[in-house]
């Protein structure tokens, strides 16, 4: 954001000349630490792409670009489809951030701009404690809490919509939706946490301006605060997509674990990090482990074009005029 | 001063560390199944042989026999014997050994139901979605007193490959023709119906969760966590609970027909009294130790574990060996050379 001033800043200059000696090489030395660092973030993220492709080779020789388009998961017959586990992944994710995002941005605001500091800062914590609740408690919560209750929610939707078939069949409690409701959770912490910090840190001229001209607060909110903060939020989001992506234990512990693509939301699924969790210490035929390494290699395929578009979208809004006007 | 006591401190502390590091240290890993069972075993047996020490992770039957094939343990162990072409794909030719043994039983969650019978031909139609209620005459014929309700079933597996799953689809490829042609048997498969879980507690949650749910987990599992289970019709036509001594009945069985390696199903056995979802578990050791010192400690530890150690296996809700199959393989460590490199 600032890198202009950080270019243009003065070079640090040492008061002491007996440091002279050491100054000559602290630049370059410095340089090419944090650069061996940089580099060395590359190096790992090629390697893994370079494994995965490479331990993956008998799966694509076998199935080529069928892999990504049939649902037959068979270790028995040694048949492997993906398409079921993507189908799970994209949709459980989707359904997520479709719960996460108006929650998590609502509370954001409520904490930075409604609430008086003395408020806000201690609720704040309290959510950045649930971004380190480890997994596996969601997954038990669900388990045990949610799961009861979406067997039993399901019964009156299905009475009166269960001709729709978003949501037919079978409600077994754990599915498609509870998964989603279960990340959703998950995630809701990353999304209030970032989004709180970019929409303080839009200075407080703004919303003054806005108010002297005579918005409303929530018109203030809406069109001043909000544009200003959009690239920061975005951010946010894309840190909980990513993290939903790749959850594993909470997901496999309430989706129900069946490779099936169903059009109702109560439904079992899967997911592509679930099976790779489940089956990869028991996989000991040469095909079935390269089908599951390709299974790693497609999801981390979807994360980076997941990240890409990322990098679009907020390089398409940072230049947007209100942006531009700050 | 202060720098030259953590010196000190160091060179102790070293000292104390040194006659482990020079003791035998014995690398092996696999099956998760019998982990407690081999955690107990290593344990007593370096406290009775302070020079060895045997490390075991349990990182899953594949992972065991992998390694065990690339050379990086020195011994595995496995739920499911090894197949033909992992065998014949090994440099130095690998010897299952038997060491305890496991049973998988149905357990269910119907209101008050206690206590159920089922059928060979009942399990394998639920597992295949065939049978998908609770009435249905296949279950009800052998239940006359259980007030079966005329809900769905909800079968429910585990998600995860295991040595459980290997054995319960062992078992329904050998009672059913129509599973065996078309899910097969594996430690995951392409199962036709029904929900998912992680590990025996994953499916012990869900069918406590799931009204009406019927799964299949580890006796040991069912015993510990105190799961409704049910009997299971064996070979020889007779209703059979799932006990330590229905187990080992069914592995003295199947001593009458052992083949040489081992490598043998017991599943469906024959005898009157023998439960038929039940299973060996293995360890695969190398018939051909290059390091000595390491070679007669594990020779040690086998010995002792055929006799004295099977003692230890009841307490913790293994069915020991039967003495018939102790006898086979005591014969069978003699294939154990141990020939130093030098």
């Amino acid at each position: 954001m600032n890198r202009a001033a950080v270019a243009g800043a003065p070079r640090v200059v040492f008061p002491r000349l007996a440091l002279r000696g050491r100054r000559r090489f602290a630049d370059p030395t410095f340089r090419l630490l944090t650069l061996a660092f940089a580099v060395s973030v590359v190096v790992i993220t090629l390697l893994i792409a370079a494994i995965l492709f490479r331990q993956s080779a008998l799966a694509r020789a076998r199935f080529g670009w069928s892999f990504l388009w049939t649902s037959t998961w068979d270790p028995v017959a040694l048949r492997f489809g993906a398409l079921p586990f993507v189908y799970g992944t994209l949709a459980s994710t989707a359904i997520a951030l479709a719960i996460a995002v108006p929650l998590g941005l609502g509370a954001a605001i409520c904490l930075a701009e409604l609430l008086p500091r003395g408020l806000a800062d201690p609720l704040t914590f309290m959510i950045e404690l649930l971004v380190a609740v480890p997994s596996v408690v969601y997954g038990l919560v669900g388990v045990f809490v949610l799961v009861p209750i979406m067997r039993d929610v399901a019964a009156p939707i299905q009475a009166a919509l269960g001709f729709i078939p978003l949501f037919g069949g079978p409600a077994y409690g754990v599915g498609l939706l509870t998964a989603a409701i279960v990340l959703a959770v998950m995630i809701v912490p990353f999304i209030i946490a970032v989004s709180r910090e970019v929409l303080l840190a839009v200075p407080q001229t703004q919303r003054d301006a806005a108010l002297a001209l005579g918005a409303t607060r929530w018109e203030t909110v809406r069109d001043v605060v909000l544009p200003y903060a959009r690239s920061g939020i975005l951010g946010s989001i894309f840190l909980a997509l990513a993290r939903a992506l790749g959850e594993t234990m909470a997901v496999t512990m309430v989706i129900g674990n069946r490779p099936e693509i169903s059009a109702s939301l109560f439904a079992p699924a899967y997911t592509m990090a679930a099976v790779l969790a489940n089956e990869f210490t028991e996989a000991t035929d040469d095909v079935y482990l390269a089908a599951l390494v390709e299974v790693g290699l497609l999801l981390f395929v979807i994360t980076l074009l997941v990240n890409g578009i990322a990098r679009l979208l907020i390089a398409s809004v940072r230049s947007s005029p209100a942006r531009a006007a700050a | 001063m202060r720098r030259r006591r953590w010196w000190l401190a160091g060179v102790l502390a070293l000292a104390a560390v040194m006659p482990v590091r020079a003791a035998l240290l014995i690398n092996g890993a696999g099956a998760t199944f019998p982990y407690p069972i081999y955690s107990k075993w290593f344990d007593d047996f370096h406290k009775r042989n302070p020079d060895t020490q045997i490390n075991y992770q349990s990182i899953g039957s594949g992972g065991g026999i992998r390694q065990i094939l690339e050379g990086t343990v020195d011994f595995g162990a496995t739920d499911g014997p090894m197949s033909d072409e992992q065998m014949a794909s090994a440099k130095i030719p690998i010897l299952h050994l038997p060491t305890v043994l496991g049973a998988v039983v149905p357990t269910y969650n119907l209101a008050g139901v206690e206590k159920l019978r089922f059928t060979p031909e009942a399990i394998a139609g639920i597992f295949l979605g065939k049978i998908t209620h609770w009435n249905d005459p296949a279950i009800a014929k052998e239940n006359p007193d259980a007030k079966l309700p005329a809900a769905a079933i909800v079968p429910i597996h585990r998600s995860d490959g295991s040595g459980t799953t290997y054995i319960f689809t062992d078992y329904l490829s050998k009672v059913s023709g129509d599973w065996k042609g078309s899910v097969g048997k594996g430690t995951s498969v392409n199962w036709p119906v029904g929900l998912g879980g992680k590990g025996n507690e994953g499916v012990a949650g869900l069918v406590k969760q799931t009204p009406n749910a019927i799964g299949y987990v580890e006796l040991i599992y069912a015993v510990q966590t105190k799961l409704p289970y049910g009997d299971v019709r064996n070979r020889a036509g007779k209703f059979v609970p799932a006990t330590l001594e229905s187990v080992t009945a069914a592995a003295a069985a199947a001593a009458t027909s052992m083949p040489e390696d081992f490598r043998v199903s017991i599943t469906d056995a024959a005898g009157a009294d023998a439960y038929p979802i039940a299973s060996f578990t293995w360890l695969l050791v190398p018939t051909h130790i290059t390091d000595e010192g390491k070679g007669i400690a594990l020779r040690k530890f086998l010995d002792w574990m055929l006799t004295d150690g099977q003692q230890l296996a009841a307490p913790l809700n293994y069915a020991p060996l039967p003495p018939a199959v102790i006898a086979l393989e005591q014969r069978a460590l003699g294939k154990i050379q141990v020939a130093s490199a030098r």
